[in-house]
C-alpha cells in the first residue's frame, strides 16, 4: 500500500492549473510562391533581374553537383555522396543572403552554398575524395565539415560572439539538419547564443528524416522554430521550397542577428533521395511519401514563378545546364591532376610544432616507405573492406 | 592470403549439438541479438536507425519486424541520450544493448558512460547495477568519411567498472556478444567494421557463450608471441605465416576482451617465448600496447630476451580515407615488428 502524502486523489475541481502544450504558440509558415507558382507579390524581394536569375543558376549547380557527384561516387571516383537533393532552394536561398564575410558552419549537403560563398569545386570534390588538403576549405570563410552532427553549433555560437566582441560587421551561419535539434550541443549552444546575444543564424534544413527516423520520432514538438523560444533567441519557419521565401526568411535573420537578436530558421524541405550513397529509403518509407514531394519541386516552382512574371523568356536554361555541366567536369579534371601529397600530411598539422616522438614516427616511416618500395604496392592493392 | 582465423575449433569443440549457418561477422552480430531477445525479453535493443532500417550495417536487420517496436526502438539523435536512458532501462532490471552508429560518435555519451554507467554498482554500493551492452563499429579501412574510424578502446579500457570486448570471428561475435548481454555489469562490445563482411564462418544456430576475459591462442609458434585483437588479427596471422619461410614461428593471440585482460594466457605465452610484438590500429602513445608491455614485465621479466615492439597506427588523428591505408597496420609493416622482436 503506498503510504505517501501524495497519493491522495486530486481535488475534482479546477484549481487553475493550465499546462502549456504543443499547438498553444502558432507558427506561420513563411511563403513567397505558392506551389502552383502563384505569389504574394508584396513579400518578392527588392533584387534585380540578374540576381532572380542567378538564383536559378544556382539552384540547378546544386542540382547537376548532386546528380554529377552521385555518378562519379558510383564509378569509385569519389567517396560517400550526401545529395542535397529536393532541398535546393532550402541550400541556394540561404547561401544567397549571405555576405562572404560571413562564416558558415557547414554540414555536409550545401555544395551549391559553398561554392557561392567561395569555396572552389575542386577542393570540395578534393575533400570528398578524402584528401587532407581539401579540409582547409581555402579561400573562403567556411569551417570545417560537421560530420559529428550537431557539434558545430557552439562553435557557431562562438565564433560569433567573437566577431561581435571584435566588433566586425557579419555573422555565424551555421547548417544543420532536422537530426541534429536532438544532440546536446545543440541545445547548449542555441543557449549560449541567447544568453550572449551571439549575431548567428541556425539554419535548420528540416528534410523530415534524419537517414530512417521521420521528424515526428525526432521530437515531440510540433516544429524546430517553436525551440526558439525555448532558448531565448528569435525564430522563423519557412517554406524550403520556396527560394524566394528562404531569401527573405534568412535576410530578415541576419538581420536580427547583427542587432543581437541569434535567430533560429527552420526551412521545412524533403530529402529526396537516399541519405547517402551507403542508404537504401525504400526500406524506411514509401514511394507515395516521395512522389509527393516531388510535385513540390523547387526548381519547378520557382521556373513557374519566373514564367508568371516575364522573367523566363529571358533565361536560356539549357545554356546555363550545359554551363555548369562543363564547370562539373572541369573542376573533376582540377581534382584527377591535383597532386596528391605524401604521409606528412597526417603529421604535420597536429601542433604548431612537431613533439619529438611524433616527429620520430613519421621518420621511421618515411625510412620504411623507402626502404621497401614493395610497400606502396601492397598498401594500394590491400583488400577494402 | 591471410589463413582465415579457426575460431570454432579453439571455443566451440563439443557445444554445437548440429546446426550451423554459414555467416559474416555482421550477420553473427544480428543472429546473436536476435537469439537474445528470443531468450529474455528484458533484452531491448536501441539507437539511430536500429529499427525499421535494421542499422547502417544492417546489425540488427529484421529485429524490428520479429520484436516491435518496443524492444527494437530507433531513438531520436543523441547518443548521450541513447546511453543515458539505456543506462536507467538496466538500473531498472532490463537488458538494453543500444549501438553507436559509429565508435566515433560515442563521445557525447562519454560522460553518461564515465560518470554513471561504469559507476552505477559501486555508486549505489550495489544497489543498482547497469547489465547493459554498448555495441559500437570500429576501425578503419572502408574509406569512410571524418570519425568514422577511429580505434580509441584504450579511452574506455582506461576506465574502471567497463568491460571492452572486441571480437575477430562471426563464431566470436555472437558467443562474446551472449555473454556480453548476460553480464550483470556494463560491457562496451567493438565490432571491427573492416571485417563485417570479410569472410564466413560456421555458426551454430543455437546459443552459446564464450567466455568474456578469455583470449584465443590463433596460432601457435615458439618463436615471438604476438598479441592484438579486432581487425588486425588478419593481417597479423599473414604476417605469421610469411615470417614461416624465414624461419619464425609466430604464436598469434587474439585477446578478444581487452578488459578485463586474460593475463594468464598473455604471460603463458610469453614465457614460452620470451619475446612479444603487440599488434593495434589505435594510436601507439597510452594505447593497449603500454599496458600489454607493463603486463609482461611485471609478471616475466626474467624471460624477456628483447623489447617488446609495439606495431600500430600513429600518435595523430585517424586521416581522411585517401591516406588511410598508410595509417593501418599492414602484414608487411607487422612482419617488420614481429621480426624485430625476434631477431633481438
Ligand atoms: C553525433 C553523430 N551521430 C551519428 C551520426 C551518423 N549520422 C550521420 S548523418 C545522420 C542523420 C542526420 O540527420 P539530420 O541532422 O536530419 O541531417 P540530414 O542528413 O537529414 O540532412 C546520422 C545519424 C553522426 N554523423 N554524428
Ligand atoms: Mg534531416
Amino acid at each position: 500500500m503506498d503510504n505517501s502524502p501524495q497519493s491522495i486523489s486530486p481535488p475534482s475541481v479546477d484549481v487553475g492549473v493550465d499546462p502549456i502544450s504543443q499547438g498553444d504558440v502558432e507558427i506561420e509558415t513563411y511563403q513567397v510562391v505558392r506551389p502552383d507558382g502563384s505569389f504574394d507579390a508584396d513579400r518578392v524581394p527588392d533584387v534585380d533581374d540578374e540576381a532572380l536569375r542567378d538564383l536559378y543558376r544556382w539552384m540547378l549547380l546544386q542540382r547537376v553537383y548532386d546528380n554529377r557527384a552521385t555518378k562519379l561516387q558510383r564509378r569509385g571516383r569519389l567517396g560517400t555522396v550526401a545529395s542535397g537533393r529536393g532541398q535546393e532552394a532550402a541550400i541556394i536561398g540561404s547561401g544567397f543572403a549571405l555576405s562572404q564575410d560571413d562564416w558558415i558552419f557547414p554540414y555536409g549537403r550545401e555544395a551549391g552554398a559553398l561554392l557561392m560563398h567561395g569555396l572552389s569545386m575542386r577542393d570540395l570534390l578534393l575533400y570528398w575524395r578524402g584528401i587532407e588538403d581539401a579540409s582547409k576549405m581555402e579561400g573562403a570563410n567556411i569551417f570545417g565539415m560537421a560530420i559529428s552532427i550537431g557539434s558545430h553549433i557552439p562553435l557557431a555560437t562562438g565564433k560569433a560572439w567573437g566577431m561581435q566582441l571584435a566588433g566586425e560587421e557579419s555573422i555565424a551561419f551555421a547548417n544543420l539538419g532536422d537530426g541534429a535539434t536532438s544532440t546536446g550541443a545543440f541545445h547548449e549552444g542555441m543557449n549560449f547564443a541567447g544568453v550572449l546575444d551571439a549575431p548567428a543564424v541556425y539554419f535548420c534544413q528540416n528534410n523530415q528524416y534524419a537517414i530512417s527516423l521521420p521528424f515526428e520520432k525526432q521530437t515531440n514538438a510540433d516544429t524546430v522554430a517553436q525551440k526558439a523560444l525555448a532558448y531565448g533567441v528569435d525564430g522563423i519557419r519557412v517554406d524550403g521550397n520556396d527560394v524566394l521565401a528562404v531569401y527573405n526568411a534568412v535576410s530578415k535573420a541576419r538581420e536580427r542577428a547583427l542587432e543581437g537578436n541569434p535567430v533560429l530558421v527552420e526551412a521545412v524541405t524533403y530529402r529526396r533521395g537516399a541519405h547517402t550513397t551507403s542508404d537504401d529509403p525504400t526500406r524506411y518509407r514509401s514511394e507515395e511519401e516521395v512522389d509527393e514531394w516531388e510535385k513540390r519541386d523547387p526548381l519547378e516552382r520557382y521556373q513557374a514563378f519566373l514564367e508568371e512574371t516575364g522573367r523566363w523568356d529571358d533565361i536560356d536554361e539549357e545554356a546555363i545546364r550545359e554551363e555548369v555541366e562543363e564547370e562539373f567536369s572541369a573542376a573533376v579534371d582540377a581534382a584527377d591532376e591535383f597532386e596528391e601529397r605524401g604521409i606528412e600530411e597526417i603529421f604535420s598539422y597536429l601542433h604548431e610544432e612537431t613533439p619529438p616522438e611524433l616527429q620520430r614516427q613519421l621518420e621511421e616511416f618515411r625510412e620504411l616507405l623507402e626502404e621497401r618500395p614493395d610497400m606502396y604496392e601492397y598498401i594500394e592493392t590491400r583488400p577494402k573492406g | 592470403m591471410a589463413a582465415e582465423p579457426d575460431s570454432q575449433t579453439e571455443t566451440a569443440a563439443d557445444e554445437s549439438t548440429g546446426e550451423t549457418e554459414s555467416l559474416t561477422l555482421v550477420q553473427a552480430v544480428r543472429d546473436g541479438l536476435h537469439t537474445e531477445m528470443s531468450r529474455d525479453e528484458d533484452v531491448v535493443v536501441m539507437g539511430e536507425d536500429v529499427g525499421k532500417n535494421g542499422g547502417v550495417f544492417r546489425a540488427t536487420e529484421g529485429l524490428y519486424d520479429e520484436f516491435g517496436e518496443n524492444r527494437v526502438i530507433d531513438t531520436p539523435l543523441a547518443e548521450s541520450g541513447i546511453v543515458g536512458t539505456a543506462i536507467g532501462m538496466a538500473a531498472y532490471g532490463m537488458r538494453p544493448v543500444p549501438e553507436m552508429q559509429f565508435l566515433g560518435f560515442i563521445y557525447p555519451a562519454f560522460d553518461q558512460i564515465v560518470s554513471h554507467a561504469a559507476r552505477l554498482r559501486t555508486r549505489s554500493r550495489g544497489r543498482f547495477t547497469c547489465p547493459m551492452v554498448i555495441r559500437a563499429p570500429y576501425g578503419g579501412g572502408i574509406r569512410a568519411p571524418e570519425h568514422h574510424s577511429e580505434s580509441s578502446e584504450a579511452m574506455f579500457v582506461h576506465q574502471p567498472g567497463l568491460k571492452v570486448v572486441i571480437p575477430s570471428t562471426p563464431y566470436d561475435a555472437k558467443g562474446l556478444l551472449a555473454s556480453a548481454i548476460r553480464s550483470p555489469d556494463p560491457v562496451l562490445f567493438l565490432e571491427p567494421k573492416l571485417i563485417y563482411r570479410a569472410f564466413r564462418e560456421d555458426v551454430p544456430s543455437e546459443s552459446y557463450e564464450v567466455p568474456l576475459g578469455e583470449a584465443a591462442v590463433r596460432r601457435e609458434g615458439s618463436d615471438v608471441s604476438v598479441y592484438t585483437w579486432g581487425a588486425m588479427t588478419r593481417p597479423t596471422l599473414e604476417a605469421a605465416e610469411n615470417l614461416e619461410s624465414e624461419g619464425i614461428d609466430a604464436e598469434v593471440i587474439d585477446l578478444r576482451t581487452l578488459s578485463p585482460l586474460d593475463e594468464e594466457t598473455i604471460v603463458d605465452s610469453f614465457e614460452k617465448t620470451g619475446r612479444a610484438a603487440v599488434v593495434h590500429e589505435a594510436p601507439k602513445t597510452g594505447g593497449l600496447g603500454a599496458e600489454i608491455a607493463a603486463t609482461l614485465q611485471e609478471e616475466s621479466l626474467l624471460y624477456q630476451e628483447a623489447p617488446v615492439e609495439r606495431v600500430t597506427g600513429f600518435d595523430t588523428p585517424f586521416p581522411l580515407y585517401a591516406l588511410e591505408d598508410y595509417y593501418l597496420p599492414e602484414a608487411a609493416r607487422i612482419e617488420d615488428g614481429i621480426r624485430n622482436a625476434a631477431e633481438f
